[in-house]
């Protein structure tokens, strides 16, 4: 918890010292060589969903809204200013004059109509076309029966006016993650399917080369509108190289950053070397790593068993197995997003009183049931660590370790994993709003087939909440909403839906040649780093 | 001959036409849902529905099964679920790096196995011998990504010899070449002494020595041609082995090839890049032991083709 606050506070600390004054003392050019295990898949900003793609997406492309780099407060991108209706339900937005995509062309209000009715056109295949659900008019394209939102219309080249069919406090939000960039529609009709291997947009950096498997350099965008704006000239990013070899060749001198982060078999190793102490980030992840427990299966249909699970768990002795990584959860939001309660105890781990829980659920002696896991190192060795947690109550679990896509796929059956421990797959916030965490694994809606919800967990009171909470779109209903939200997950823990194991932390690297605040290195939302503020420190 | 050539091609159609059926059923059966997965964890029920629909995933498995092959005639291999990109491109862009690699890998392992071969055939039952047979064995038996990682630990990391992985130039491609070599290296040492020795054994040796010509004059001009028969047709095989070989070592090193695109396909189950690499592997095994049997009677002319 301590550590988290403090990781908190110096991201703070970072990002006030990143005014624009100070910022502009610093010279551009330079570059930098940023390393992957695996090959990007796209850098089409309505497909690209992935922890590679993320930060390089919103390096080649603008939205409307983003987030001061660093930090999870949203600030103006190409909206230069936006109002919103009393009834929350209009939002009005003036676009900057004179923004350029990379072909030259200026970007007007038309793109940005035509921007978000791609992405909720199903022949898009947007993964992300569901964030835009409040649009009006969006039931009828996602059907197929519009080829144009309802919602949106263009007021003068500069003004877009987008009218949301239910009030959305996330609406902003909406308007800052990857699948809302405005992307050239002259660009996308003549690459097609291929617009995501020759991404045109408006962003600090164009794609200048891609060599499939090998490599792709970011050049800099020099009639970028944001003055001073990215640092860096250049960035290449190799990819094809393991994070242990990516961790070798920083240590080199051949490489900046490695984008997987420190491998965890390395970790204590670099973090205890003085030369390399210096040069290692942490930071907070908005992220949740949790045991479900499906509300379907018995015995998990007796709250006193899913209590129990979450008593029997030591978590402190998981958060050891994994290098003191990441923190103990007892909820599920994470500590950097609001609503999150730091009054909340949460079970506490007591063997005892979880076999007593279990005898007044009438299953003293203890049960056998199942434990899908991804298989992937560290998930298999968290599972045993669980699994043994719950032998000391009587429960034994036996653990099923599958390829991802394969515990995803149990998850989404209603009666075939009884428990999932979701490390490896556990949820990360697309958007810092605590809605982000309730809707999808929590709510009604996720508990579907395919869905989510792999607690099939469903509560439609608290359902019936949350939709009042997501209404109070007004900026003044700011805390009344956080506390809604605050209480909407402690009644889910009182049900004891999931057992919240731990927030993991986030650990990287740079290279003694790159400069910046530590915490575009670790940016919440710019993940996993803010290539654009990132700057060398050779040419200064 | 050419009613042999027809033969085999026919033959070979068939395997491959197996080999895609075979891994459609097994892909077909993973249960994991593609459409869940191009769609993503913030998918709404619709968008898999549609998504599932546009590709034909609704469809029975023959019909499926129809489609693919409809076009694989066609020369489309279809577009990765994960990569959006055309598995016939991804393998085209990555083809240029495993030609190289494996190049590089017949390379190392005639070089160091025939040496090894004859050297311990010359010095038959001695020391020398004993140890070069110890080491071959050695070479055949340690996994790949053993060795690979201990190559690349002592000259890349402690020496600084060579690069610690990637591709460009000659020096990124040493280490690999000799990791994916060293297997073969060890079975044509073992293969070229045992024909060695049974070929210094013949009356044609004796009689070119006996007629004056010098030791090496023997050694490379009459020994050496009838020793190298058996081991050529095994370079055929060798590319069954490499093709297994290349996964493992193209992922130690980084090396932009299909081994790495197939590794990083399988983990994700991107089940178009799975089959059209394995369709890939499958036709140059298949042309790979189709050539050795073409080659071996050119080579020599007492084993005719029927």
């Amino acid at each position: 918890m301590n550590r988290t606050l403090l990781a908190g506070a110096a991201a703070l600390l970072a990002a006030t010292a990143l005014t624009p004054a100070q910022a502009d003392d610093i010279k551009q050019g330079g570059s930098m060589i940023v390393t992957y295990k695996d090959d990007v898949s796209t850098l089409d900003p309505a497909i690209g969903y992935d922890w590679q793609n993320w930060s390089m997406i919103k390096s080649l492309f603008d939205g409307l809204m983003d987030y001061e780099p660093g930090t999870t407060n949203l600030m103006n991108d190409l909206a230069e200013d936006y109002t919103i209706s009393d009834d929350g339900k209009v939002f009005t937005f003036k676009l900057r004059e004179g923004v350029k995509f990379h072909n030259g062309r200026e970007l007007t209000a038309e793109d940005v109509k035509y921007s978000l009715d791609r992405v909720t056109n199903p022949e898009t295949q947007s993964p992300g076309a569901g964030f835009f659900g409040s649009i009006k008019g969006f039931d009828a394209v996602a059907a197929g029966d519009a080829d144009s939102l309802e919602g949106v219309t263009v007021v003068d080249p500069y003004t877009v006016k987008i009218e949301l069919s239910r009030p959305d406090a996330t609406f902003l939000h909406v308007m800052a993650i990857n699948f809302s960039s405005i992307v050239p529609k002259e660009a996308v009709e003549e690459w097609g399917a291929d617009f995501g291997k020759h991404p045109v947009g408006s962003g600090a950096f164009s794609l200048e080369e891609w060599t499939l498997g090998q490599r792709l350099v970011f050049k800099r965008n020099d009639d970028y509108w944001r003055a001073g704006v990215p640092k860096l000239d250049e960035i290449t990013f190799e990819v094809g190289q393991e994070p242990i070899v990516a961790l070798l060749r920083l240590q080199r001198g051949e490489a900046d950053i490695p984008g997987d982060g420190i491998p965890p078999a390395k970790f204590l190793e670099v973090a205890e070397d003085p030369q390399y102490k210096d040069l290692i980030i942490e930071g907070g992840q908005l992220h949740t790593g949790y045991v479900t427990m499906n509300v379907k299966m018995p015995p998990f249909d007796k709250p006193e068993v899913r209590k129990a699970v979450n008593m029997a768990i030591n978590k402190d002795r998981i958060v050891r197995i994994i290098n003191g990584r990441a923190v103990p959860a007892n909820q599920p939001l994470p500590p950097t997003m609001p609503g999150y309660d730091t009054n909340y105890e949460g079970y506490a781990y007591d063997p005892e009183a979880a076999k007593a829980l279990l005898a007044e659920a009438g299953v003293g002696d203890g049960f056998e049931t199942e434990l899908y896991v991804y298989n992937t190192d560290p998930n298999p060795r968290i599972a045993q660590a669980i699994q043994a947690d719950l032998a000391a109550i009587g429960i034994k679990a036996e653990i099923k370790a599958l390829a991802q896509a394969n515990v995803i796929a149990a998850g989404g059956e209603p009666d075939q994993a009884p428990m999932i421990w979701s490390g490896g797959m556990a949820w990360i916030a697309d958007f810092p709003d605590p809605s982000n965490f309730y809707g999808p694994i929590l709510g009604c809606a996720g508990a579907v087939k395919g869905g989510w919800n792999w607690s099939w967990y469903c509560n439609e009171e608290l359902d019936a909440l949350a939709t009042a909470a997501d209404s109070m779109t007004d900026p003044s209903q700011k805390a009344e909403r956080e506390e809604a939200w605050r209480k909407i997950f402690i009644a889910v823990m009182d049900d004891a839906a999931w057992a919240p194991v731990f927030h993991e932390q986030r650990f990287t690297m740079r290279s003694e040649r790159l400069g910046g605040p530590d915490a575009i290195f670790v940016d919440p939302v710019h993940i996993p780093v803010n290539y654009d503020y990132v700057w060398a420190k050779d040419v200064q | 001959m050419g009613g042999y050539v027809l033969r085999r091609v026919l033959q070979s159609l068939l395997i491959l036409l197996g080999i895609s059926f075979l891994t459609f059923i097994l892909l077909y059966l993973i249960p994991a849902d593609p459409a869940r997965q191009i769609a993503g964890r913030s998918a709404t029920a619709q968008t898999v529905e549609n998504i599932r629909e546009q590709l034909g995933l609704n469809l029975p498995f023959y019909q499926q099964y129809f489609r693919y092959l409809t076009g694989l005639l066609q020369g489309d291999l279809g577009r990765s679920y994960l990569q959006k990109t055309e598995v016939g491109e991804l393998i085209r862009s990555r083809l240029p790096a495993t030609l190289l690699l494996m190049a590089g890998a017949i390379i190392c392992e005639l070089a160091i196995g025939l040496t090894m071969g004859i050297v311990a055939a010359l010095r038959r039952n001695t020391a020398t011998d004993t140890s070069l047979m110890v080491l071959s064995f050695v070479g055949v038996s340690s996994p790949q990504f053993v060795i690979g990682i201990l190559l690349l630990y002592v000259f890349s990391v402690q020496l600084g010899w060579f690069p610690i992985g990637g591709y460009g130039t000659f020096r990124h491609m040493v280490l690999p070449s000799l990791t994916l070599g060293l297997l073969g290296a060890g079975w044509y040492s073992r293969m070229m002494r045992s024909s060695m020795i049974d070929v210094l054994r013949q009356d044609f040796i004796r009689t070119a020595r006996a007629k004056g010509l010098k030791r090496w004059q023997v050694l490379f001009g009459h020994a050496m041609p009838n020793a190298l028969l058996p081991v050529i047709a095994m370079i055929g095989i060798d590319i069954g082995l490499f093709m297994s070989g290349i996964v493992v070592v193209e992922s130690v090193f980084g090396w932009p090839g299909i081994g790495q695109l197939a590794w990083q396909a399988i983990q994700r189950v991107d089940i178009p890049i799975i089959m059209g690499v394995t369709l890939v592997s499958a036709f140059a095994i298949v042309l790979g032991n189709f050539l050795a049997d073409l080659i071996v009677p050119l080579i020599d002319p007492r084993i005719k083709l029927r």
